[in-house]
């Protein structure tokens, strides 16, 4: 089975999301879709999956053009999508999830779950997965919540399949198992369409490279093309791959944790008496899978957690039991895991953004009075200096860009004579040069003698910015290791191995 | 090593507006009129106007129902069409001219004093609706629904008109202290809501609801008791009338009844505008109501903000009370002493769209259909209720912005 894309456009009011975009993929056959958030990925594949119509071009499937009104019909023509964000009931269990839709009834409606359950055996045997078809969804690991999704539309006999961004939410263990599976389904005849912005996955698994840029096509490539190839027809310029930092030059340990104890209004523990220390102009690095701690950890520092317990020190102050405003006076700088929830106002300018954690008092605010002239001077050099592309200071936060929106956190947080640098996914969903820009921004903050606490839950980020990397696994410390240990190393430790040789 | 590869994906629904936001090229800067003119037509202002405009449109057919000429010549459409479309014409024109007459200038009466008075009726009902406006606006803005505008402004009302019959000063020591005790005493009440919210979560809405009960059977035993705020020897629930030297004074004279109460408004309105244009608190005010997780996040004490939101703004909706109390119905306090202006209070910050000045709009639109619609009943026999219909009828269309959208066939909001 082919599938063809012929002359796609997509505009959404004046803006033209996907322009005149053409590609195919066979069977068998592994097709990557490369680009950056935004490059208009996953617009073209709602188009493909008849979620939105296009307004030019058309599909063709085995050389027969398709009219796809809704998601419906593109099933029932064969293809099959395993979405970023699962679509998934999770009160339901994997059978059940998997009839969603096409529910085969028996006598008066009653639904025949024994086909759906036999279904789910049958492919997940095929694949060689380990999915108990009775499980309720909400209880498996979001590496199994995938794989019932990648079920689900094989059970609709999908000749082709659509990953949109499947490794966002894996451990690097479960990236290389979702890949296998992918060469197993490539070697079984599936046409594969894999959407990412990771330049590493896309020289792995595929066949033939397609690279997007602001909605149109922009070359094609071989997975032998170098990363940097890959970068700079994804940006459209030459990208500094590396992180240029010097060796660090470690002072006196700032910044001390001891026993730190986090637990929710329920008791349970999600930090579980986890001690480290970072020192003046040291960057250190939480690595672990999302959800093992490090939100609470970074969370419990700012005085956002109502149940902490233990001691977080920065210098002679002690920040446990302190309010987050007193956290914030004490020079912490927080860039927030989440910034359109815990970072920015969206409908206020970008000017407002910039003195949000600063309203009571100078140099923003004198007699209760907010000095305006003050703040746009600030706001506009601020927004020179951190090379925040936007209309003008009164421009709404929510309307910017992802990269742009976090220049203003960064900017906001970085104005500030700090003392502590708490960034917690300080990358998430930005784009390529505003990484470049932001990490270049660590380095300089650590350089100027700030201790770092960097949380992410990407692993190229921590080795390419920590001094020192801490692993994070259901709440407690696996490990505190140098950085430039092994991947594979680091990997293990994220999945709860302790390493040899190593001090928790 | 290599970072270029360590980017999450956006949130669903971010594509759609994607080839924008592209990074290396600033977003498209329309020009400056376009902006404007898209501000105009896709803004909320125009679709509040176009909301009132339907209203209109929608209470005009109901007038138009109740009309027995209209209806009787309805019946004989086929053979004479004119005389059904004249009486049409006659039964909307004079609706509205009545209207008119009734809350702006009424030409039908001599001397210029006798047809301007309506006008002042509008400002003498507009000047409460706008302060309880601001009360319950100011609220909005902070994310917080203040729907206790009638305990509150029963509550105020009652403690001024205590400090009004229990305490003898002179007027300038006595109006003062009345109007502070009524703004006091709205504060508190409503800061029980604001200080619950924070304290516990207990959701604004259903407290503020039941302090409105609670507010009203609070006040009606007062009146009730002797000793308290019943009229020395009566048997009914009521005060005694408020004593000259805490009444407002007139602002035009005896032949008006226009009251230092539309002053205070127009006051408040600068002063509010002020505390949330301005001002570092309602900076923070905004910023709880907008989000209040980033609020928390940048060091903001949301909770205190709550109460503190909560705290002034029952002091706006206390005003209302006292402007009522002290300006229009001085023959003494009562369980009607509100007279609607609670409720109608919420409509007004709606349709105002919880801006000072859009609040201070309102509030007059309000004003002269309330002055209005008793002068449509008397000279035209509509029933005043047609009002409230027409009220009513504004909340709906802007409670559904897009049936308006849709109706006008205005672009969407400008959000990209």
């Amino acid at each position: 089975m082919t599938l063809e894309l012929r002359g796609i456009t997509k505009r959404f009011g004046p803006l033209v999301a996907n322009d005149r975009i053409s590609l195919t993929v066979g069977e068998g056959e592994i097709l990557a879709l490369l680009g950056e958030n935004g490059a208009g990925k996953s617009t073209l594949m709602n188009v493909l999956y008849g979620l939105y119509q296009a307004d030019e071009g058309e599909i063709f499937l085995d050389g027969a053009p398709l009219r796809l009104s809704g998601p419906g019909d593109a099933m029932a023509a064969g293809i099959g999508m395993v979405h970023q964000h699962f679509m998934l009931v999770p009160v339901f269990t994997v059978a059940e999830n998997v009839m969603l839709g096409h529910e085969a009834t028996g006598f008066a409606g009653t639904l025949d779950l024994d086909a759906a359950r036999q279904r789910v055996r049958e492919i997940s045997q095929r694949f060689g997965f380990d999915v108990d078809p009775d499980a309720l969804v909400e209880s498996l690991p979001v590496g199994v919540q995938q794989r019932v999704e990648i079920i689900k539309a094989l059970s609709r006999d999908a000749r082709v399949l659509v990953f949109d961004e499947p490794t966002a939410v894996l451990t690097p263990q479960e990236t290389d198992e979702l890949m296998g599976i992918m060469r197993q389904l490539r070697a079984s005849g599936t046409a594969i369409v894999f959407i990412s912005h990771k330049l590493r996955e896309v020289r792995a698994i595929a066949d033939r490279i397609t690279v997007i840029r602001r909605g149109a096509v922009v070359g094609e490539a071989s997975p032998t093309a170098t990363n940097a190839e890959l970068a700079a027809l994804m940006v459209g310029r030459p990208v500094e791959l590396t992180v240029h930092k010097e060796p660090a030059q470690p002072g006196p340990d700032m910044f001390v944790v001891r026993d730190l104890r986090v637990t929710d209004d329920a008791g349970h523990a999600h930090l579980d008496g986890i001690s480290f220390t970072i020192a003046r102009g040291e960057v250190l690095g939480v690595a672990g899978v999302q959800g093992n701690g490090q939100t609470e950890l970074t969370e419990a520092i700012m005085g956002l957690q109502a149940h902490v317990h233990g001691s977080i020190r920065l210098a002679d102050h002690e920040l446990v039991g302190r309010s987050v405003r007193k956290v914030l006076d004490a020079g912490v700088g927080f860039i927030p895991e989440d910034r359109q929830v815990d970072g920015l106002v969206g409908e206020f300018t970008i000017a407002e953004n910039l003195m949000l954690n600063r309203s009571h008092g100078k140099p923003f605010v004198s007699a209760g009075t907010i000095r305006s002239g003050y703040l746009e001077d600030f706001a506009q050099r601020t927004l020179e200096e951190y090379d925040v592309r936007a209309s003008g200071i009164q421009a709404k936060a929510g309307q910017l860009s992802g990269g742009n929106q976090q220049k203003v956190v960064v900017a906001r947080e970085l104005s500030r004579d700090l003392n502590l640098l708490v960034a917690a996914q300080p990358t998430r969903g930005v784009d390529v040069g505003s990484i470049e820009f932001i990490h270049k921004q660590v380095v300089a903050t650590r350089d100027a003698g700030v201790p770092v606490l960097l949380v992410s839950t990407e692993l190229d980020e921590i080795v390419a910015l920590s001094d020192r990397i801490m692993v994070l696994y259901r709440g407690q410390v696996v490990g505190i290791v140098p950085a430039d240990t092994p991947r594979e190393t680091l990997g293990l430790m994220m999945a709860g191995e302790r390493p040899e040789g190593t001090a928790a | 090593m290599s970072t270029n590869d360590e980017t999450q994906p956006a949130p669903a629904g971010a594509p759609a507006a994607g080839a924008v936001k592209d990074p290396k090229e600033p977003p498209q800067q329309p020009g400056r009129f376009d902006g404007v003119l898209r501000e105009i037509v896709a803004g909320n202002a125009m679709v509040a106007v176009l909301s009132v405009f339907l209203a209109v449109v929608v209470g005009s057919l109901m007038i138009l129902l109740t009309d027995e000429n209209v209806r009787d010549t309805a019946g004989y459409i086929g053979a004479r069409p004119t005389d059904f479309f004249s009486a049409v014409w006659t039964s909307i024109s004079d609706a509205y001219s009545a209207l008119f007459r009734g809350a702006v200038y009424n030409t039908n009466l001599e001397g210029f004093q006798g047809r301007i008075r309506p006008l002042t009726e509008t400002l003498k009902f507009a000047g409460p609706l706008i302060l309880a406006g601001l009360g319950v606006g100011l609220a909005f803005r902070a994310g917080m629904f203040n729907i206790g505008g009638r305990g509150q402004m029963l509550l105020a009302g009652a403690a001024a008109g205590w400090v009004g019959v229990s305490v003898d000063l002179p007027t300038v020591l006595h109006l003062p202290l009345a109007v502070l005790a009524g703004a006091l005493a709205g504060a508190l009440w409503a800061g029980i809501a604001g200080f619950l919210k924070a304290q516990s979560g207990a959701h604004e809405v259903i407290v503020t609801i039941m302090l409105n009960y609670v507010g009203y059977y609070l006040v009606f035993y007062a009146l009730s008791k002797q000793g308290l705020l019943q009229a020395p020897g009566s048997l009914n629930p009521k005060s005694q009338p408020m004593p000259e030297s805490v009444v407002l004074p007139k602002l035009l004279g005896d032949r008006f009844n226009l009251h230092a109460g539309f002053l205070i408004a127009l006051v408040a309105v600068a002063v509010v505008w002020w505390l949330l244009n301005k001002s570092a608190l309602g900076f923070r005010f905004r910023a709880v109501g907008e989000n209040p997780d980033a609020a928390r996040a940048a060091g903001i004490n949301v909770g205190r903000t709550y109460l503190v939101v909560m705290l002034i703004a029952g002091g706006l909706v206390g005003l209302a009370g006292v402007n009522q109390i002290l300006g229009t119905t001085t023959s003494g306090v009562t369980v009607d002493l509100d007279a609607g202006i609670g409720f109608d209070a919420i409509t007004v910050a709606l349709l105002g769209r919880s801006r000072p000045l859009g609040i201070l709009a309102a509030g007059l639109l309000f004003g002269g259909l309330k002055a209005g619609g008793f002068s449509m009943a008397a000279a035209e026999g509509i029933p005043v209720e047609i009002v409230l219909v027409i009220q009513s009828l504004i909340v709906l269309f802007i409670a559904a912005p897009p049936l308006v959208r849709a109706i006008f066939r205005l672009p969407k909001e400008a959000t990209a």
